[in-house]
Order: structure tokens, then C-alpha cells, then sequence
């Protein structure tokens, strides 16, 4: 069959509701969406799918949901979850997902700004989250839960077992048969299809109305530059709030046809990588960080001869993968021990990490290390980069086959324009822009321009190539005292590609020099300390060793030397820095919750240690109040010692 | 919560139990209810393990009387233990250290396999259709104990935490009807010990299982339990329900300790 029957709009295919009935009509037997439960994958066709979409919609539309309404989605990557979004798209209604992570009050702003009536929840721990701020959301009528595990002593009216408003939904089909469909041919291209809250690293977060048309317009593209057909698996375990699993997941997998599939839980996704393969993968730089730092330190354990193999196969693999993934004429002898390679290193090394059936993969959301990037390059891993936010429904730029370069995000991708604002800022038009912020008239008046550019945020520049740089975040560009550009990000990006380093905050504007606050990654060092017989308690303790501390100033010496290589950065070389004594942490609201330090936050929170920095002190107390899962409190204190690192002399530019 | 506590299933009256001239258990009497969580507390050496040791057979009281599911008897077997449906969970971790937390489950359901030895050898027919039957249920107790990705991995690499969870799991694969814990959150932190409540809770709630458990952590025993019975040096010396317990004077003598 060919891509164009499943996915074509002149058919009149132009709301998700219509692409969905089409693939259960055209090939409803094909696999939709699998979900692991007691250890078994289970599969949905798209008939069963739509089956259960109608259910719930109708459903739905018995317990009084309307056009227009929004229904609040909270849980992990869950089938009944993704049936519950098309089942609000069926009525004209808005699916509005919330990071399932959140605590009730973060959730309480949301269900206020978007006047929640309706919620739709993974499973207990969810219900009693809403069921907390129930009485401050006044609005909030309905919660239906998809696992019934616990519930049983919950007898509240308002409660509802999602097989139940399968069943309520089934006898309202029978009743009234045309119901569904003309609410479905009701729908247009121009609705409202979802409204996806941003993480507010700036403010309050918003809700971003996107249309139909531009979440289709989107993943079409995406669909032509990757080649993706109906036969591809991917596997859908980031947070349904986010833009990235929203396009991913949904649009493009309703788009193009792909089958979606659900880890078993959050703590089995790399087992279930492995058993699923998918053939399309995105995942933010960390967990590639996390995946590759999973290896090394296993390969540690190896014995001596793999070991060897492991690094010498690598080196090659460095010098020519690379080149052979793009294509590019590369020597006969490398070619031979590439080969050979992959299949004492390479092959396995992809089946381990469960990416040997990868044809694309994708990484967005911060910057990756050039060798982070290079590695699962030259190990044979399709991975690319891609760049867009919230309002753009993800897609601006992407790095089409053949020509990715790890310092770029890549090409405007197709119907994108983007044009540089004269403070550097990166504008973007198309058909994937929001439709608007969700009550917040204000908001999508300063967002857009009189051109209809949407204003990113983002400062960068377009290459020799027209490929779309990224500096860093417009308005945390700064200055030194002494006029020189300092790019916070752009230095912090470079401490975190150490496997050492988690999390960096660095501080510079108005200052006569850079400082830094570390969080060093509890895993890597916590394994570097055993090696070295290093004991320590946890994390506080760990981070308040002098070797932690001389392991960290390497790093940073290291980055000075590079820094120092460029004139426009040189200025910017670490002064002083310190270990911090806990991680940064989103409930503790000094990350956001797609993990970007909230910069002003932090230096605010942690004023006294900026002082100690730029006063010169060598320790410093502080004493911060921790937020624990369960909404409890409690406090850490620590003397933290303060580092002096080298810097090094810029070297005039010679090329 | 509307949890029905049923008629008495197991009743012990005047046990004695001795070791030579040491006299481990003098005279003891008291019954669990069907549904019920009965907990067993005392002082080190009161005689806690021994009382469990004697509800599931493995010692045998020189005096008095078991009736379990109203059938009376001077002694019982582990092996009438288990098939009655009496499955336990031991002070120190007793599980397979080599094998996989499933394998470890399903041994658990070894009293309840029916094919014989040749039949599992050979994979014939019912030997294949039990296992898929005992896997399904060993992988519903899985996903009970939210235990899933450590399915795999071999119980000696496990925290204590898990291992403990690992061993309610088994004990959990025989459905009993009756489960004894020695000492289930012994040596656990906070955070492992709410989580192990939790289960047992819900062992209780959604399995009805009736609960017999040993515990050191009075804020457990307190909070879970239904009632109480106080050993100390091998007598009984109080027995009820949590507040009755907390208040009865011997006890607090005895037991939480007069000096403190």
C-alpha cells in the first residue's frame, strides 16, 4: 500500500479524529498502539483503537463533555491516555496533557487557567493529587482513572473507571448511532486540537493552542524528510505534556501510521527499548548521556581483551563511522575494520543499547557534546538533531541524512522560514506556529511580530550552509564588566558534556569574571569514588570530597583551555567555582520540569554562595530547604568549599 | 475503611513450648480472625519467631492445641502448612540467590503445580498449560509489587528492600489465605518501610489475606494492625487492640520499658 493512501490530506483528512477512522478503515488491522502488561506486549489494531476512541468519546460526551471543553490528561505514556486524547479531539473538545510528575499545587494552576472540567488520570496516585486541590478547582467535575489498582475504596460520584465510560460510551453509541460521526465531521483544520502547557523557565506557564493544521503540517514534514512509513515502531515514554512526545507519539504516528509503544513503567524503559527495537527514537541529550555512561562504566568491569577490542574498535570507529553513515568516500582498509568492527562491537553494542532496528533517531531540548553526538554516529546510530519549541509544535529546524554537523541544529525544515533579528534573535513563520496562548491576548501579542514571526527566544545565527545555529537563550546572552559577550549556556553546555559533571549554573553578567556553581552526576562519580576507595554516604558527602573537587577542577581547567581558544569567549573562563551540596531539582523549583535551570531562581535561592564566589571567601555556610516527593520539608546544611581554577591567556586568533 | 473482619480461623490454646528445660513458650492462647492483621510484638527473646514457628508446623508444642480452619490438631506439618494455605516470609531473607526474582515467585507455586515430575521434564501438555497458568499469576503478583524491572535480575544483586519485597512475593504466589511476616521491614528505611506497609495493606484489602506479623517498629504495629498480642519471656501478657495495648500497664512495663 502505498504512504500516500494512509496519509494524504486533499481526501479531506485534516483533523486527527478523520486520520484516525481512516487507518482503521483502510488498514485496520494493523498494530496502533502495544503496551507491556504482565510482562506480555499487548497489541491495539486501529480498528480496536477507534473502537475504544468512540467508546470513550461518546462516553465522555454522556458525562456532558462539550465542544470546547478541555479535558486534563495526567499519567505516564499509558494507550487509554492517547485514546482519551483522540476521544476529546472526536467532541471538539481540547486534550490538555500535564507532566504526570507534578505536585497538586503546580497541577492546581493548570486546571485553573485552562477551567478544567474534565480530567482524565493514569491511576490512584493521580486521583488523590487532584483530589487534594479538588475543593480550590471548583471547576473540576469528573476524573475518570484508567488503573483501578486501589481505588476500591473510593466511592466518590465523580470517579469514574475508564471500562465503565467505555461501557456508559458503548450504550450512548447504540442509542445514537450518527452522533460520533457528525461530531467528528463537525471538526476542522483550523480547531484547536491540544493545548500544551509550556515549562515556564520564564514566569507562569502558558497554554499553547495548536490547530490541527499545524500539528498534521508538522509531522508531515518531518514524515518527508525522514522517509517514515507505516511499518515503524517507536517507543513513547517521555511525558505526554511535552511538545516532543506530542508530535512524536500522536501526530506523527496518526500521520504516518507507525505503531506507538508503551513501557511497562517509568523504571523498565531501557528493557523494553531493548525488546521493542524501535526504528524511530527521540530522547533528550541526557538519557544518550545516561545510556553511554551505562556502557562505559560496564565496559570498566570487562576483562582485559574486550575491553582492549571495545576501545581499539571505537578509536576506528571515531575516525571513519561518521563518514561512512553520511555516505562519504572513505579508505578501503578502514572500511574493512569498520565492518569487522561491527560485528565484534558495533552490532552488539546497538543490540545492547536496543537501537539496532534505528533508522532515525532524534535528540532535541539542549545542546548535545559534539562527542556525545559523534559516538553513536560512528557506531552506525542515524542520530540527528532537530530544533523547535512549544509554539512551533517542535519543528523548525532539522538535520536532513547527510548532512549533520554536531554544532548545527540543522536546515529550516519544509514551509519553516526563519529570519535573524537584528539583537540575534532566531524568527521563525510557518504553518506549525501556535494558534495562540490559551486567555493570554497579551502574551500572543508580544510573541509575534507584524509579520506573523514568532519571536523564539533563542539567539542564534544561519551558517555557510543555511544551517540554524543556536547561541543560547536571547535574554541570558549578557555582558561582562568589560563589554565581552557572555553566553551563560554556551559554558555550561561544555562543563555538562563531562560525564562528571550533571548540572552547572554559571554567573558572569556585569561581573569582572565567571563563576560557577557544579552539580557533579551522583552515578559517574559515585563509581569514580569506589574505584579509588573513596567512601562516602550520599550525595552531600560525596560532593564535598577534596578528590570530587580536583576530579571537577580538571574538568573545568579543561574548558578554560578551550574557552581560551577563541577570542569572542576567552573572557569567559571559570574564575572560582563550587560543588554544590544537593541537586538541583524541579520540586525544589530550580529546575523547570524538562530539567533547564531556572537561572534567576537559582541565583536568588542561593545568593550567599554567588557573594562567597566574587568576595573571595574559600568556604561558605548555607542551609536550603528541601522539598521531598511526598510534599514534606525538610533541611540540608553544608560548608562549601570554593574552588580556584586556572584560566589560561587567550590565544590570538590565528585562522 | 469497610474492611470485614471474619469468624476465627486460627485458634491456639494453652501452648507450650519447650527446648529441654528452656521454656520458650509457656501456656499461650489466642486466636486470629479471618481478615484480620494480628500483629505480634515483645522484647527480644519473648518467644515471637517460636509462636510463628509453631502456627506453621516447624516446631511442635508439647502442650496445648491448634485448631486452623476448624480442624484440631496436637501438631502441625509444614507441609499441612502450606497446602492449607499458611505461607510465610522469614526474619532472615530465605531466597534463592542465584536465581531471578521470577524464578524465586514461582517457586512459590510449587505446592500448587499438579503435573509430576516427567510431565515438566518432557514439556508435555499439562505441564505447559500450568506453567503459562503459574506465570500469569506470578506476573500479576509482579505488577502488584511494582517490581517488574528488576524481573530478570538475580535476587543476590537486589537492595535488602527489594529482597524483602521478592520474599512477600513468594509468599504471596501460594494465595495463602494465612501469611506469617517475621519481622517484614526489619533493617529497612523510612521510605522502604511506607512502601512495605503499603503492600501489606493492600495484601489485606484486595487479596483478603489474613496477616500474622512480627514487628519491632511500634509505629507500624500500631498504625496496621487490627489487634495485638504482647509476649514477653514466652508468656502472653497482653492482648488487643492497639490503643488497648499501648495503655495496658504490663506492657508498657515489659515491653516499651518503665525507665524510658
Amino acid at each position: 500500500m502505498s504512504l500516500r493512501t494512509n496519509t494524504g490530506s486533499p481526501d479531506g483528512l485534516q483533523t486527527f479524529p478523520r486520520l484516525l477512522f481512516h487507518h482503521a478503515k483502510t488498514r485496520g488491522d494493523a498494530p496502533a498502539i502495544r503496551e507491556k502488561n504482565l510482562g506480555i506486549w499487548q497489541t491495539w489494531s486501529w480498528s480496536d483503537v477507534t473502537e475504544r476512541v468512540r467508546a470513550l468519546a461518546s462516553g465522555l460526551a454522556a458525562l456532558g463533555f462539550k465542544r470546547g471543553d478541555n479535558l486534563a490528561i495526567i499519567g505516564d505514556n499509558r494507550p487509554h491516555l492517547y485514546m482519551m486524547i483522540s476521544a476529546a479531539q472526536c467532541l471538539g473538545g481540547v486534550p490538555v496533557p500535564l507532566y504526570q510528575d507534578a505536585v497538586a499545587d503546580e497541577m492546581l494552576f493548570v486546571l485553573e487557567d485552562a477551567a478544567i472540567r474534565f480530567a482524565a488520570v493514569e491511576d490512584q496516585e493521580q486521583v488523590d493529587k487532584l483530589l487534594e486541590v479538588m475543593d480550590r478547582a471548583p471547576l473540576l467535575k469528573h476524573i475518570v482513572y484508567d488503573d483501578p489498582r486501589g481505588m476500591r475504596h473510593y466511592n466518590q460520584p465523580f470517579l469514574h473507571d475508564i471500562h465503565a465510560l467505555m461501557e456508559m460510551g458503548r450504550i450512548h453509541n447504540r442509542n445514537h448511532p450518527d452522533f460520533l460521526d457528525e461530531e467528528v465531521a463537525q471538526g476542522q483544520a483550523s480547531d484547536i486540537s491540544v493545548m500544551l502547557y509550556t515549562s515556564g523557565t520564564t514566569g507562569k506557564p502558558k497554554g499553547v493552542c495548536q490547530t490541527h493544521a499545524a500539528f498534521i503540517a508538522s509531522a508531515r514534514g518531518g514524515m518527508q524528510i525522514d522517509k517514515l512509513d507505516a511499518a515503524g515502531d517507536i517507543l513513547s515514554y517521555l511525558p505526554m505534556a511535552w511538545v516532543g512526545d506530542h508530535l512524536f507519539s500522536f501526530a506523527q504516528s496518526l500521520v504516518v501510521g507507525f505503531t506507538i509503544n508503551c513501557p511497562e513503567s517509568g523504571d523498565t524503559v531501557m528493557t523494553d527499548l531493548r525488546e521493542i527495537g524501535p526504528t524511530y527514537y527521540f530522547a533528550p541529550p541526557r538519557v544518550f548521556e545516561s545510556l553511554l555512561t551505562s556502557v562505559m562504566i560496564r565496559m570498566e568491569d570487562a576483562s582485559a581483551i574486550k575491553r582492549g577490542m571495545f576501545h581499539y574498535f571505537l578509536g576506528v570507529a571515531k575516525r571513519c563511522g561518521g563518514a561512512i553513515l553520511d555516505g562519504k568516500p572513505v579508505g578501503l582498509g578502514d572500511r574493512l575494520l569498520y565492518g569487522l568492527g561491527t560485528l565484534l562491537v558495533y552490532g552488539p553494542l546497538r543490540n545492547v543499547l536496543g537501537l539496532s532496528r534505528i533508522r532515525v533517531a532524534y535528540t532535541a531540548g539542549a545542546a548535545i557534546g559534539p562527542e556525545l553526538f559523534g559516538f553513536y554516529r560512528s557506531i552506525g546510530i542515524n542520530l540527528k538533531q532537530l530544533y523547535g519549541q512549544t509554539e512551533t509544535c517542535a519543528y523548525v529546524c532539522l538535520q536532513p541524512d547527510g548532512q549533520v554537523k554536531p554544532s548545527s541544529v540543522g536546515a529550516p525544515a519544509p514551509g519553516v522560514e526563519i529570519k535573524i533579528a537584528d539583537n540575534g534573535e532566531v524568527l521563525v513563520k510557518g504553518p506549525m506556529l501556535l494558534k495562540e496562548y490559551y486567555r493570554r491576548p497579551d502574551a500572543t501579542a508580544e510573541s509575534i511580530d507584524a509579520d506573523g514571526y514568532f519571536l523564539t527566544g533563542d539567539a542564534g545565527f544561519l551558517d555557510a550552509d543555511g544551517h540554524l545555529n543556536i547561541i543560547d537563550r536571547a535574554k541570558d546572552v549578557g555582558k561582562l564588566a568589560n563589554g565581552a559577550m557572555f553566553a551563560p549556556n554556551y559554558i555550561e553546555n561544555k562543563l555538562k558534556f563531562f560525564q562528571h559533571i550533571k548540572e552547572a549554573v554559571c554567573f558572569g553578567h556585569d561581573r569582572d569574571r565567571v563563576c560557577a556553581f557544579v552539580n557533579i552526576d551522583a552515578g559517574a562519580v559515585g563509581n569514580w569514588a569506589e574505584r579509588r576507595g573513596i567512601a562516602y554516604s550520599g550525595y552531600a558527602d560525596l560532593a564535598s570530597k577534596p578528590q570530587v573537587h580536583e576530579l571537577i577542577k580538571t574538568c573545568i581547567d579543561e574548558v578554560n583551555a578551550t574557552l581560551a581558544q577563541d577570542a569572542m569567549v576567552a573572557d569567559s573562563q571559570i574564575h572560582r567555582f563550587l560543588v554544590l551540596h544537593k541537586e538541583l531539582d524541579p520540586d525544589d523549583d530550580e529546575l523547570t520540569r524538562t530539567r533547564k535551570v531556572r537561572r534567576n531562581f537559582v541565583a536568588k535561592k542561593y545568593q550567599v554562595l554567588i557573594d562567597a564566589l566574587y568576595g573571595g571567601k574559600a568556604t561558605q555556610f548555607i542551609e536550603t530547604e528541601v522539598k521531598f516527593e511526598d510534599g514534606r520539608r525538610g533541611k540540608v546544611a553544608a560548608d562549601l568549599r570554593i574552588i580556584d581554577a586556572k584560566t589560561f591567556p587567550a590565544v590570538k586568533q590565528a585562522a | 475503611m469497610s474492611k470485614k473482619i471474619g469468624d476465627v480461623i486460627l485458634d491456639l490454646q494453652n501452648i507450650s513450648l519447650r527446648f529441654g528445660g528452656v521454656k520458650a513458650l509457656t501456656d499461650i492462647s489466642f486466636d486470629v480472625r479471618e481478615r484480620e492483621i494480628r500483629a505480634i510484638i515483645g522484647p527480644n527473646g519473648a518467644g515471637k519467631s517460636s509462636m510463628l514457628n509453631v502456627i506453621n508446623g516447624v516446631y511442635h508444642p508439647q502442650e496445648g492445641v491448634i485448631v486452623f480452619l476448624g480442624q484440631e490438631r496436637k501438631r502441625m506439618e509444614p507441609h499441612h502448612a502450606a497446602t492449607q494455605g499458611i505461607a510465610r516470609t522469614f526474619q532472615n531473607i530465605a531466597l534463592f540467590k542465584g536465581m531471578s526474582v521470577l524464578d524465586n515467585i514461582m517457586t512459590g507455586r510449587i505446592t500448587r503445580m499438579k503435573a509430576n515430575f516427567l510431565e515438566h521434564a518432557l514439556w508435555l501438555g499439562r505441564a505447559r498449560r500450568e506453567e503459562l497458568e503459574h506465570r500469569k499469576k506470578v506476573e500479576e503478583i509482579i505488577d502488584f509489587l511494582e517490581i517488574q524491572h528488576i524481573r530478570r535480575t538475580p535476587v543476590g544483586r537486589l537492595p535488602y528492600g527489594l529482597q524483602k519485597r521478592v520474599e512477600l512475593g513468594r509468599a504471596l504466589a501460594a494465595e495463602p489465605s494465612m501469611l506469617l511476616l517475621d519481622e517484614p521491614m526489619a533493617g529497612m528505611n523510612v521510605e522502604e518501610k511506607q512502601d512495605m506497609c503499603r503492600f501489606i495493606l493492600d495484601v489485606n484489602d484486595q487479596f483478603g489475606a489474613t496477616i500474622v506479623l512480627i514487628e519491632h517498629d511500634m509505629g507500624v504495629v500500631m498504625d496496621i494492625s487490627d489487634r495485638v498480642v504482647v509476649l514477653d519471656y514466652g508468656k502472653k501478657i497482653g492482648d488487643g487492640l492497639p490503643d488497648e495495648v499501648k495503655n495496658n500497664e504490663d506492657v508498657i512495663t515489659a515491653y516499651l520499658g518503665a525507665s524510658h
